[in-house]
């Protein structure tokens, strides 16, 4: 033992360290061997080959000593596949320690045969696995329940042939609660890759079995009351009556110290809370839930993270949970930046208008921060909370005023864009601030900022003194400017000319001639065509079109508003609100606490499930994406998720080649901002950056699309007289949408038709 | 439904590899490692990669990793990961680079036992160190005889206690530890205040003892009929989490926490509080920026507590701007000095009698900087520990022990208050 006693078992490697392995594993003396065995664990650890090594290794199987004995299975489950001939080496040994008087050798011996995957020893499994099942020892007894599990992972038909499915059917009723929460484990992984073809369903919860489960609940491990949760929710209630018996049942769990067990308790209420019809019960129910779900505040961020995500899905399937408890998700300052960004929406969700002081007052710390992407979203959700709550908006935009003052390049131009939003929501009232808005022109360097004051420069245009001089400063870097200010830039120009024409018509015309003659980018260009030809053709109607009232906005991403008339929905940018379907929002509550609750977005969504071929996977991405528009009331980029995942499609390329198989591309996911990965919260606002990364190609859809929607749609806010009017018509509307709204022109043409015929009338132009 | 599970050092080398599940390869370790442990702009503990999904928890200088292919359940499988550093730590004091390096046989042994197929089973460690044990030179006999009754118990409805423990004299030692959290806004109003309390217990006591126990809660006080003293001296407890020893379905339906204790020490419970919180310091900072190359501090502390009490290792940690060049301070009490590496002033006073205050003033001097970026004045935090004080005003009323056996039994109860995020913005 001295000899040994400290040896190193991760030293780097000479050159026959195989060889010299090979030796010390057939030592005559015991320590060495075992010594051996350790070095060959650590060297498979950092995945270096030690597969040649098997016969050996697998001699020293047969010991007394648990720790050995151990290490070599370890070894074999590792293995066992490359090698399968000499895994029947094995068997023997394994089916002798099913019978062993120790019942951690037993279990020891059922649970690795399970993971071996090599079909010669499934025949030699059964035998051995019914006895486990039927063993004295409930220690034993568990460790088998799972172990079907991983047979009918392997080969289903064998494990029903073989009675499996009931023997661990009557489990469920086994007088220890462990026994019972690994049947109902194994159970329900089986049910969910169970098929008709094979026999049918495996376990169907009803009545009898989940009285078992509840009876059993109380008493197992913290993980068993977790999968007895998870299966209870699958549980569809007779009646109201039961339903409430049931939460009755599960309330005392959200006392619970660990926080899982919490998260799936309130999934099975929420679940059951369709069902009850008690209107009394479900006020005390959502009274109980929210403590406990403070309470998960104190956790690990990790678990803060998750237990964030679903407060948030819960705040819109519940609006009336957490009414009084805004401050607990005030961040501390070394909250690590998911858990604050989080908190930030749920403040968002919950502020009110009583609340809404110390709200902002909140926000504007968070604005003085030193983490960049914080800040921002700070100051955006500023501007959401004028937006949400009509009487604050004065106070919001004070605190954004003062903001302004700080001179902070980001935080001025990100207040500048959300000052625009508050400018469309309260038209004319907090013109008196524009001045302020103007000293800030030179520290603007984003397209979006600069798009932002540009738009309303040009929105203004009438009250501002100097706007003319203000624009054409602008305009001597028109060419080299982004194509977002370049729109802006020339929508603003034409306001201008409409509310000035004295001033500016040698400025609008020198502006029209630059876009059409100089710029390339068909979504500019056409746009100046546009503009141009309405100009020339009838003046009066140019200004119905281009200076027609806009529709409101909101914060739910416009939705509703009945803008859609006009083809564009407002500007969503700024809210970022993604509101979930109705549909999708079912969904999601079954999901509380996993993944899929954590990225808002239905499983088969990130999961390359077999059962799903990439085809679906990107139809259903693409469902989800509609539905989440359809809320959002806008025709945003449909095809959107599958041009956005682009990128990243090649690494996903990659990971599923490395799997060996087939597998479905799946866009990346990646909770919010991973850099470069998309961020479910702000789904919809990612999205859109992601695509106009694409800007020039989609844009020139988009433009052609827009039209196309219009010609349609029919939103001829200039009284549609003659055809022509009424395409320009729409075409103007979507001028004047604010500069963030470029999101919402890059759409990609849905039918063929549509697209010829769009493109026909984009030759039209081009002739023009 | 984990399918695999790593642990890597900093460097992003596999230390610990365990598979449970046959849906991906080792190699995905690359992944991980290319994808976050290389990468330095990583903002969120579950990435998804392709169809796998990828949980992380840091700890010491480990990354301790969780993979699915499923829709798994992400609060199950970060408070799994929580747990294997706990028991990691209960095994090797520590659980680091060092320590999982000098012992992965064993993690491997403890991995293999509280994972199956990728489903948690039993994860206490003290359960777990009644049958996985370090030194492996038992004789063989003993394990024989023991395994049987191990196994029963590890599955058994009161999984965490042996039915053979003795004790001569019996003990129970019961320590009520509070945390503050509070933040106080720059005009000094109380943002927010809350107590997050923890009860430990040591148990040394033979048997199976039925515990009950209880604390000036509100609500139980207040359903009592024959409680005269009212709500004068009870504390209204916002939300309490168990260990899984107590019975919930007893607490949910009348409020008394009975239990049957593991042996040893525990965390019987936590609990939060809002209301009527003795916050027990006062800071009133005044900070003005002269010009842009001073910076005054004037720091006023108050001890809010008795003054039979004291408050031990009060430390302040009063930020600086980044581009302070020097400081010069002086204190009525303690020692203060300024730590460059942390952008601060850190002052100590090692012992802080109650009623009594102190005061810190001093100026920092910058350097010019052509960067003119404001300074964000990240907040005061402060740090001390107040022996026989609790924040919330909790108090214990009684531990009763019932065994059939009928023995006496001593208990002791101790409390402490601490500061957990206290926060002064100025």
């Amino acid at each position: 033992m001295d000899v040994f006693s400290k040896p190193k078992f991760f030293t780097t490697s000479t050159k026959g360290e195989n060889a010299e392995l090979l030796v010390e594993l057939n030592s005559e003396y015991r320590e060495r061997r075992k010594d051996a065995v350790k070095r060959v664990i650590a060297n498979m650890t950092v995945g270096k080959d030690v597969s040649s090594l098997f016969p050996q290794v697998v001699k020293n199987m047969q010991t007394e000593d648990l720790e050995m004995k151990k290490l070599v299975y370890l070894y074999l489950m590792n293995y066992a596949k490359s090698n399968p001939d000499l895994v029947i080496l094995a068997v023997n040994t394994f089916v002798r320690d099913t019978d062993h008087l120790n019942p951690l050798i037993r279990a020891l011996a059922i649970r690795t045969m399970g993971c071996i995957r090599v079909d010669k020893i499934l025949d030699h499994v059964c035998e051995p696995l019914k006895k486990c099942l039927q063993d004295d020892n409930p220690y034993v007894r568990k460790t088998a329940a799972l172990a079907v599990a991983k047979l009918w992972d392997l080969d289903q038909e064998r494990a029903r042939e073989n009675g499996f499915v009931e023997i661990l059917q009557e489990l469920l009723s086994d007088s220890t609660p462990m026994v019972v929460a690994n049947a109902v484990t194994a159970l329900a992984e089986m049910q969910e890759s169970a098929t008709i073809d094979n026999g049918g369903d495996v376990f169907v919860v009803n009545v009898v079995t989940m009285n078992k489960m509840l009876a059993a609940l109380n008493e197992c491990t913290e993980w068993g009351q977790i999968a007895i949760l998870t299966s209870l929710a699958d549980y569809r209630p007779v009646d109201s009556k039961e339903a409430e018996n049931i939460c009755e049942r599960v309330v005392p769990r959200l006392s619970h110290a660990n926080g899982s067990v919490v998260l799936s308790s309130i999934r099975v209420i929420m679940m059951y809370m369709r069902y009850l019809k008690n209107d009394d019960f479900v006020k005390a129910l959502i009274k109980k839930m929210s403590p406990p779900l403070v309470s998960l505040l104190a956790s690990p961020p990790e678990v803060q993270y998750v237990a964030l995500r679903n407060i948030n899905l819960i705040l819109q399937k519940r609006p009336d949970i957490l009414q009084n408890d805004v401050r607990v998700f005030f961040c501390k300052y070394n909250d690590p930046p998911y858990v604050k960004r989080e908190k930030l929406e749920i403040i968002i969700k919950l502020s009110n208008g009583r609340n809404i002081d110390q709200v902002l007052s909140e926000l504007k710390e968070y604005a003085s921060e030193v983490d960049v992407d914080f800040v921002r979203k700070a100051v955006r959700a500023i501007g959401r909370c004028a937006i949400m709550i009509d009487e604050a908006s004065e106070r919001c935009v004070n605190v954004l005023l003062d903001l302004i003052n700080t001179k902070v390049n980001y935080v001025v131009q990100e207040a500048i864009i959300v000052i625009k939003d508050i400018f469309r929501k309260y038209p004319q009232r907090y013109e008196a601030i524009i001045p302020t808005l103007c000293q800030n022109l030179d520290s603007l360097d984003e397209p979006e900022a600069k798009g932002s004051l540009i738009w309303i420069l040009g929105e203004y245009a009438e009250r501002i003194e100097n706007a003319v001089e203000l624009i054409e400063s602008f305009l001597e870097t028109f060419l080299e400017e982004n194509s977002q200010v370049q729109l802006q830039l020339l929508t603003a120009t034409v306001k201008l000319f409409l509310k000035k024409p004295s001033q500016s018509q040698e400025l609008v015309h020198r502006v029209l001639q630059t876009a059409t003659q100089e710029i390339d980018n068909p979504d500019t260009r056409d746009r100046a065509y546009v503009y141009w030809r309405l100009l020339s053709t009838d003046p009066q109607a140019a200004k119905a079109v281009v200076l027609s009232e806009k529709p409101p906005i909101s914060v739910e991403s416009g939705g509703g508003t009945g803008a859609t008339g006009s083809g564009r929905g407002p500007s969503n940018g700024l809210a970022g609100v993604s509101r979930i379907a109705p549909g999708l929002m079912d969904e999601l509550i079954c999901n509380i606490s996993t993944l899929a609750s954590v990225y808002h977005k239905p499983p088969r969504a990130f999961l390359g499930n077999k059962a799903f071929s990439a085809d679906a996977v990107r139809k259903a991405a693409v469902e989800d994406a509609k539905d989440e528009e359809q809320i959002a009331g806008e025709d945003a980029p449909v095809p959107g998720s599958a041009a956005a995942a682009a990128p990243k499609n090649a690494m996903a390329d990659l990971l599923d080649l490395d799997f060996g198989s087939a597998e479905p591309q799946v866009p990346a996911y990646s909770s919010p901002p991973v850099s470069g990965t998309r961020a479910p919260a702000n789904y919809n606002a990612d999205l859109f950056g992601l695509s106009s990364d694409m800007g020039n190609m989609s844009g020139a859809f988009g433009g052609s699309n827009g039209l196309q929607n219009n010609m349609n749609g029919g939103n001829s806010a200039s009284g549609s007289n003659g055809n022509l009017f009424g395409d320009l018509g729409g075409f103007g509307g979507f001028g004047q949408s604010p500069p963030l709204s470029q999101n919402q022109q890059h759409q990609q043409p849905q039918s063929t038709p549509q697209n010829t015929q769009s493109s026909a009338v984009n030759d039209l132009l081009d002739l023009l | 439904m984990i399918s695999a599970l790593f642990i890597y050092n900093q460097k992003g080398e596999v230390l610990i590899s365990r598979l449970y599940r046959q849906d991906l390869k080792r190699s995905i370790a690359d992944i991980f490692r290319i994808q976050v442990i290389s990468n330095t702009d990583v903002r969120s503990p579950i990435i998804t990669l392709g169809s796998t999904s990828f949980f992380h928890v840091r700890h010491e200088n480990l990354y301790i990793v969780a993979l699915t292919k499923w829709n798994a359940n992400a609060a199950l499988i970060f408070e799994f990961c929580y747990r294997v550093i706990n028991v990691g730590r209960s095994y090797f004091g520590k659980f680091d680079e060092e320590s999982v390096k000098a012992n992965f046989v064993l993690i491997y042994e403890l991995l293999d036992e509280v994972l199956d197929f990728g489903y948690p089973q039993n994860s206490e460690a003290d359960t777990l160190k009644m049958y996985i044990t370090t030194e492996s030179v038992k004789s063989e006999r003993a394990i024989k005889e023991d395994s049987a009754k191990i196994t029963i118990q590890a599955t058994g409805a009161t999984s965490w206690r042996r039915s053979d423990v003795k004790y001569r004299k019996n003990e129970a030692f019961i320590d009520v530890i509070e945390s503050v959290n509070l933040l106080l806004s720059t005009q000094g109003n109380v943002l927010r205040a809350d107590v997050a309390g923890q009860i430990m217990m040591r148990a040394y006591l033979s048997g199976t003892p039925e515990c009950k126990f209880g604390l000036n809660d509100k609500v139980l006080l207040e359903k009592d009929p024959n409680n005269r003293r009212k709500t004068s001296n009870t504390v209204e407890i916002d939300d309490c989490q168990f260990h899984q020893c107590v019975k919930l379905g007893k607490f949910d339906s009348d409020r008394t926490i009975s239990f049957i204790p593991p042996d040893g020490e525990f965390e019987l419970m936590r609990y939060r509080t809002s209301d009527n919180i003795n916050l027990p310091f006062r800071v009133h900072p005044v900070v003005t920026e002269i010009g842009k190359s001073k910076i005054e501090y004037k720091i006023l502390v108050k001890a809010n507590f008795s003054s039979k009490l004291n408050a031990n290792n009060v430390v302040l940690t009063i930020p600086t701007p980044l581009n302070t060049a020097g400081v010069t301070c002086s204190v009525s009490a303690g020692k203060a000095k300024y730590v460059p590496a942390e952008n601060s002033i850190v002052w100590k006073i090692a012992r802080f009698q109650g009623q009594s205050e102190y005061m810190l003033t001093g100026e920092a001097d910058l350097t010019a900087m052509t960067h003119k970026k404001a300074w964000s004045r990240p907040p005061i935090s402060m740090d001390f520990q107040v022996l026989m004080f609790t924040s919330s005003g909790l108090l214990v009323r009684f531990l009763k022990v019932f065994e059939k056996n009928n023995y006496q039994s001593v208990k002791w109860v101790r409390y402490m208050t601490k500061a957990g995020n206290y926060q002064i913005r100025f």
